[in-house]
């Protein structure tokens, strides 16, 4: 064993934090020299690190470790199979081995100094590279001297387990390639852009007399060579987008932008081969360089966070299966029908399966919402996602994992459905009117010409393309957006894209999900009702340290008060726990089963008043009953008030996967008695949803757990709402942090006005562009003039439209 | 006058330059995180705290 003589262990005192992980030592307190870890596992670490000459760890950021989360010995060794490695691995050619992890864990700088000298533990792991906002951790090792599996320990032992996926849909690797293309874009447009100018500059002081027309004609020529990459290469996106659209039959935004760019270039090519003009180059370098700008402003991505989970990442990857030779380690997806398995303390159940041990409680909060353990006899059908509350139990599996009762709300054909990028934005809606208008007014100036000359026609014809390409609107959306997706992300609302604003801000309809989103999630009022004294509470607290029940653990943590020795502990699956503690004895559990303990009641229960609404947890002590625990789930910061503003502007519902004990609480915030709805399965809530899509309402969904999945993909904007956003959230539009739910109406608020901006950004463009025209159709419009009014109506707007959301935010505070 | 066709020439292969040393950046994976080198700097290296 590690421990050194020095060490002690005590009981807890307040604000003594952990020298490894800086968390409170509640528990129990262990001593090293100066040290002090409020765990064992915590010790273990550090003294592994010291070992290591890795003590910088601690010298970077302050108590940076994590507290480390205990598993079976055998809890990885799936690994070892050679397809599970196969699914995993970036590269392997038998020595070496390349993976890239997920880590949620990384926080601090000195967790990426760790993780990038993990070498030093283990001179078998080559190299290790860190990318901090990704979360993601590189790592190359010797496959013949080190294990995956060994590597994978190896971090799980110092508290950074990776969040392992062996669907390859986790496992983005297109998103690098993805990335590194508007970069290449942006930095070719922006070289091509800045020669044009500067080979255009002579023509516009000059107007052709000082420079000799030899070198005119030289600048005119490298401008064309110019704006080959311009055309073919940066401004491609926008080509594809046009006929992406004329396939769906619609004239999206990127058909007049296109329409503008070609006749640009093919304008301008012709005038400088007929030597007629020296063309609009720097106007269509501007133009596309400012577009991918633009582009690229709204591309606010976070990187850390995925949108789009399914039930796979939520379930463990492998599952102890019993056979004849023993136990082994399988994938969970290899499970067939009847295989036997065996499910420990805190794990999820993988897939719909019947009990085989006497009996077990099921914690299905993580489905249903139902924030109670269910008790489950032998034989019964145990549903897959609940967690394992207690002791081990075998297991007996009755449908593979892809057919389960949970695992169906995927089977949904709704999760299918490709989702097109949206074509209701309100720029393409624009841009269905404004395209038509300006083609028809070209071809009319054009016609009119003609009477005159064909070259003239021609002439207007081109410029009146040229001066009403969108720009400036195609300008204002993404700064727009943009800007309104960072100023969400400061609030802790991450959404997926900037198309999911213009949602946000047509919704007419709000549907929350009860616990954990009205709720806190794991953290619930405590309150006794009855007497007990400050020494009795000391003996609650000491009994009910020994249950890992949650309803134990709530308990345990509302004390505040010393902990004695508890003998002769016993803990009755659903019905209870008892002990003794310094002579007497403790019971807590429920009223039915203290009552057959023949427990006296002296005050009488009458006394002992009743309060349905909450959980109860009966306490005894030395045969007399002294009240109960009430439980009480806690409602989310400034939940009244932003219901009371949403009650004003939207239509509000709850679908809550729990029973309506809260039901006389809740109804006063929303409008009438049909808006809540209690016992809602997944199903029921997706259907909910579907219907009132179906009937024309947009609606928001506010969800956290795998039973919102399907409520959260069928409506208009589905948010999880979550207290880490690092941790998992179903497949969604965005991701809330619970320190911004009491800024929803705002959210919503800031959505509408920035649809507001980007019409008023379209009046001030439609102003220029009519500047524009006017001198297009007489034919006069110079290169110059193009070149001034292009840009600086880009600007105008995009200014404009950053502007206007920030000081929109300040006024909102947000 | 003739040297400005000089002058042109090698400002260009400059510039070329520049956007060959920018590209390179890119596609050697210098954008993809720009938040972790500016800490790894900071690392000391191999000092040992026991």
């Amino acid at each position: 064993m590690l421990m050194s003589s020095s060490e002690t262990i005590s009981h807890a005192a307040k604000g003594i934090s952990c020298s490894h992980c800086g968390e409170d030592c509640n528990e129990q307190i262990i001593s090293v020299g100066q040290q002090i870890f409020c765990c064992q596992g915590c010790q273990l670490v550090h003294e592994l690190l010291h070992q290591n000459n890795l003590g910088n760890y601690y010298t970077y950021e302050k108590n940076p470790g994590l507290t480390v989360q205990r598993r079976h010995k055998n809890h990885f060794a799936y690994l070892d199979q050679e397809s599970v490695q196969q699914q995993l691995l970036d590269f392997s050619d038998g020595s070496i081995a390349k993976i890239t992890l997920t880590i949620p864990q990384i926080h601090c700088s000195s967790c990426i100094w760790l993780l990038e000298n993990l070498f030093k533990l283990r001179p078998e792991i080559s190299q290790t590279r860190v990318n901090f906002l990704k979360k993601e951790l590189s790592l190359t090792y010797h496959s013949e001297e080190i294990s995956l599996r060994e590597v994978i320990e190896l971090l799980a032992t110092l508290g950074y387990e990776p969040r392992l996926l062996l669907d390859s849909q986790g496992r983005d690797q297109t998103i690098s390639v993805k990335q590194a293309k508007p970069y290449a874009k942006l930095g070719i447009a922006g070289f091509c852009y800045g020669n044009i100018m500067f080979l255009s500059f002579p023509e516009y002081f000059s107007f052709g007399k000082s420079v000799t027309p030899d070198l005119l004609r030289l600048f005119e020529v490298l401008n064309l060579l110019f704006s080959l990459p311009l055309f073919f290469y940066c401004s491609s996106e926008y080509f594809k987008g046009a006929i992406q659209g004329f396939k769906q039959k619609i004239i999206n935004i990127n058909v007049p932008i296109a329409l503008g760019i070609i006749t640009l270039f093919v304008r301008s090519t012709v005038d400088v081969f007929a030597q007629t003009g020296s063309g609009y180059f720097d106007s269509l370098a501007g133009l596309i360089f400012l577009l991918l700008i633009g582009k690229f402003f709204q591309q606010k991505t976070f990187d850390s966070l995925s949108f789009s989970r399914d039930y796979q990442s939520y379930f463990p990857l492998s599952i102890t299966k019993i056979q004849e030779a023993g136990e082994t380690t399988v994938p969970v997806k290899e499970l067939k029908k009847d295989d036997r398995v065996v499910i420990r303390n805190q794990e999820l159940i993988p897939t719909d399966s019947s009990l085989l041990s006497e009996q077990c409680e099921i914690d299905y909060s993580f489905v249903t919402g139902e924030s109670t353990p269910v008790l489950k006899k032998r034989g019964e059908l145990i549903y897959a996602g609940g967690r394992l509350i207690g002791a081990s139990i075998k297991l007996k599996v009755l449908k593979e994992v892809s057919q389960s009762y949970l695992t169906n709300l995927w089977n949904n054909e709704i999760f299918h459905k490709q989702q097109h990028a949206s074509l209701t934005t309100l720029s393409n809606q624009i841009s269905k009117y404004f395209t038509p208008i300006v083609i028809l007014l070209a071809i009319g100036a054009g016609v009119y010409w003609l009477q005159e000359d064909w070259h003239i026609a021609a002439n207007v014809f081109s410029s009146i393309l040229i001066i009403a390409c969108p720009c400036a609107l195609a300008l204002s959306t993404p700064f727009t957006l943009g800007s309104t997706l960072r100023v969400f992300g400061r609030n802790q609302l991450y959404l997926k894209d900037a198309a999911v604003i213009e949602e946000l801000a047509a919704i007419d309809t709000i549907v929350f999900d009860k616990t954990g989103t009205l709720t806190h999630s794991g953290s619930s009022k405590i309150k006794f009702y009855g007497e007990h004294s400050q020494y009795e509470q000391s003996l609650v607290k000491s009994l009910t340290k020994h249950s890992t029940h949650p309803l134990s653990q709530s308990i345990f943590h509302s004390i505040q008060a010393e902990q004695q020795l508890t003998q002769n502990y016993q803990e009755i699956t659903g019905r209870g726990i008892r002990g003794e503690i310094d002579g007497h004895e403790v019971i807590l559990g429920s009223l039915s089963w203290l009552k057959s303990q023949e427990i006296h009641d002296q005050q009488g229960e009458s006394k002992v008043t009743k309060n349905f609404d909450t959980t109860q947890v009966y306490l005894a002590i030395d045969g007399n009953l002294r009240g109960y625990f009430g439980l009480k789930n806690i409602y989310r910061k400034g939940m009244v008030q932003v219901l009371q503003q949403l009650k004003k502007g939207f239509q509000l519902f709850l679908l809550s996967g729990d029973n309506n004990r809260e039901e006389s609480q809740l109804l006063p915030l929303f409008q009438k008695a049909n808006s809540l709805f209690f016992n809602q399965s997944p199903e029921d809530k997706l259907h909910f949803i579907r219907e009132l899509e179906e009937k024309g309402k947009k609606t928001m969904m506010l969800g956290d757990g795998l039973n919102d999945a399907g409520a959260l993909k069928s409506s208009s904007v589905g948010i999880a709402v979550t207290e880490d956003i690092s941790a998992f959230s179903p497949a969604c539009d965005g991701i809330l942090g619970s320190d911004g739910f009491n800024k929803l109406n705002r959210f919503i608020q800031l959505a509408k006005i920035s649809r507001h901006i980007i019409i008023l950004s379209f009046i001030i463009s439609l102003l220029y562009n009519l500047v524009g025209i006017s001198f297009a159709v007489q034919g006069l419009l110079s290169p110059l003039v193009s070149a001034i009014l292009m840009p600086l109506s880009s600007i105008t707007v995009a200014l404009f439209a950053t502007g206007g959301i920030y000081i929109a935010a300040k006024r909102l505070e947000l | 006058m003739s040297v400005m066709y000089l002058m042109i020439f090698v400002s260009f292969l400059i510039a070329l330059g520049f956007l060959g040393a920018f590209l390179w950046a890119v596609k050697s994976g210098q954008f993809e995180d720009t938040y972790t080198p500016a800490i790894r700097i900071l690392f000391d290296d191999d000092e040992e705290i026991r």
